[in-house]
């Protein structure tokens, strides 16, 4: 029993670091109706520039805040220069985008940083506590979500800018019409996933190790955590981060080991899509022809 | 016009031949095993491109067939001592059957959702090879090491040059199957189900049945490319079948051209020769390349290769006079 209980909190710690992913995938797909290959691979450049700024003797949590910012500029430079000319391109055109930027932004990683492994460190104590439950890290992480959730739900429910955001994701025309700059909205939406993406990939970092692929796991278990909740929902995207967190950790204890946890990202993304395609909490599409 | 255009082509063609067959007498053998791997690539992405380009259906997992391609010769020459050729029906007809299966539900995925089942079919695959419980079979991590053919009947070719001929002529029925499959009442109802998936509908293409099949036939073009890969690298382990190969197919056949044949020659050309000469600036190099070549293509040249030869003869042939 008492390494059931371990097995789901470290489960839900796990589980935040997806949701969080799940959450930056949520909101370009929100704004734009698209699923983000690249993200995993933005969250991984920007845990190599917080690194990078860790080891020029930067202390963390100011590295920390000039990598979310800096990350949100380079999602808005992203949108802008390399999806902003297929924005109305047909699917394919626009995946084949999405992979070449995932695959410039791994090389280039590698290029710069080599493919070696790197240590990458956590702003929390590494002993264990609440009777050995959790380790202090992890307790941080789901801090750390809880955090950018609760920010997140105050930017777009209280202030202007964030029902602008809003307005300009679900009726484009009209928000056009008010004076919404709908394509400055969805070059911020993706600002905005860029520097959430950053948060998730510092946080994992410290537990996977900082290298070019450290990601490619994490947004597959991210893709699982949207669809599961309902990709065009961000509180179910949260929940589903966590359930995902818990199954894997369970799954990876009890079922079939550690070796096939991607798999086990697999059969749930192929298993929700055609149970259950919108999702635990997404809407059902329906669509006019 | 037409006249002369099918005469053209049957000249260009045949003059493509007549190289193909040469080139393996006046380059090395190292040369002609890359071009046999391109060969067995240029199989590969016709197959990818009758689901991606014709049909419309997004794959990035078709590194996964390529490798179970690849495991069921290794397994069949390694465990139970099948000759190489005879692996190539049985590889093809594997990945026949695991394709339309994955296929049944990818019928209810449209284009995201697809891209995305088939992109976590690419990450999982090189777990599930290495997987404990299938290692009597895989190998494991170790994969499986299997013996370069010699050539039958006494023939005066080295091995590299044998293999290279049978890749060849693998391909060519290949392709030429391909061809007459897309050429005809298929291949039209594979495009109008990728234009337009109502309108084929209603005109009476039954749709689910020709994207799962669409699905199993290009997972069978891909398998048997898998096998013929296999063979020629006499190497199978499963960290060559990451993510990454399943890209490279992606970038052959962009490059190359979509929903074109001889756009798959072009693709395989590519991504066999380019990443070996920006291998020489960084390992990161090949893979930077690939990553704007994508973009690139796709905002300038969207038809690949393939297309701007065709924009090109066309222009050429148009305009005889004025020149």
């Amino acid at each position: 029993m008492e390494a059931f209980l371990h097995q789901v909190l470290s489960g839900l710690a796990t589980g935040g670091i997806y949701a969080i992913v799940a959450l930056a995938l949520v909101m370009i797909y929100q704004a734009t109706h698209l699923v983000n290959f690249a993200q995993g691979e933005m969250a991984m450049f920007s845990t190599y520039l917080a690194w990078t700024m860790i080891d020029a003797g930067v202390p963390y949590w100011p590295a920390f805040a000039a990598t979310v910012a800096l990350s949100f500029v380079l999602g808005i430079a992203i949108e802008r220069i390399v999806i902003r000319p297929v924005e109305k391109a047909p699917v394919l055109a626009v995946v084949i985008v999405f992979i070449g930027l995932l695959v410039i932004l791994n090389s280039v990683a590698g290029w710069i940083y080599t493919y070696t492994i790197k240590s990458f460190p956590s702003p929390f104590p590494t002993h264990r506590i609440l009777g050995g439950y959790v380790s202090a890290h992890e307790l941080g992480v789901m801090a750390v979500t809880m955090g950018v959730l609760v920010l997140l739900f105050v930017f777009f429910r209280f202030t202007p800018l964030g029902l602008a955001m809003r307005a300009a994701a679900q009726n484009p025309v009209s928000s056009r019409l008010v004076g919404i700059r709908v394509g400055w909205m969805l070059a911020l939406g993706w600002g905005l996933a860029a520097a959430v993406g950053a948060v998730a990939g510092m946080m994992v970092a410290p537990i996977v190790f900082l290298d070019p692929n450290m990601m490619a796991g994490i947004l597959l278990y991210g893709f699982a955590a949207a669809l599961l909740g309902g990709i065009d929902n961000p509180a179910g995207a949260v929940f589903g981060g966590f359930v995902v967190g818990v199954l894997e950790n369970l799954a990876g204890a009890y079922l079939v080991g550690t070796e096939l946890k991607l798999t086990v990202a697999l059969v749930l993304i192929v298993g929700v899509l055609v149970m259950r395609p919108s999702g635990l909490f997404g809407r059902v599409l329906v669509t006019r022809v | 016009m037409d006249m002369t255009d099918r005469t053209w082509r049957r000249i260009g063609l045949a003059a493509l031949l007549a190289l193909a067959c040469l080139l393996p007498f006046l380059v090395s053998s190292y040369r002609t095993f890359q071009l046999t791997s391109a060969l067995s690539y240029a199989i590969a992405l016709l197959g990818l491109n009758i689901l991606t380009g014709y049909n419309g259906q997004i794959s990035l997992g078709h590194g996964a067939f390529y490798a179970i391609g690849a495991y069921v010769a290794a397994i069949l020459m390694d465990r139970f001592g099948v000759p190489y050729w005879a692996t190539l029906p049985a590889a093809g007809a594997v990945c026949l059957v695991i394709g339309f299966l994955f296929g049944l539900p990818a019928l209810r995925l449209e284009g995201l959702y697809l891209a995305l089942a088939t992109f976590a079919l690419a990450l999982a695959t090189p777990q599930i090879l290495k997987y404990k419980l299938l290692e009597d079979w895989t190998g494991g991590v170790q994969g499986i090491v299997i013996l370069k053919p010699d050539p039958p009947f006494g023939l005066p070719l080295d091995q590299d040059q044998w293999l290279y001929f049978f890749t060849l002529v693998v391909a060519i029925v290949m392709f030429w199957l391909g061809r007459n499959l897309l050429a005809g009442r298929i291949g039209r109802a594979l495009v109008a189900i990728r234009d337009h998936p109502i309108a084929a509908e209603t005109m009476g293409v039954d749709t689910a049945f020709y994207k799962a099949t669409t699905f199993g036939v290009s997972a069978l073009y891909t398998g048997v490319a898998g096998a013929l890969g296999a063979i020629v690298i006499q190497f199978v382990a499963p960290d060559s079948f990451t993510l990454f190969l399943s890209i490279t197919l992606l970038v052959g056949i962009v490059v190359g051209g979509l929903a074109s044949i001889s756009g798959a020659l072009w693709g395989a050309l590519f991504i066999q020769f380019v990443p070996n000469v920006a291998d020489h600036i960084s390992k990161a190099a090949p893979w930077a390349i690939y990553g704007l070549f994508l973009i690139a293509f796709m905002y300038l040249m969207p038809t690949g290769i393939a297309g701007f030869l065709r924009t090109l003869a066309a222009r050429l042939t148009r305009r005889p006079s004025r020149r």
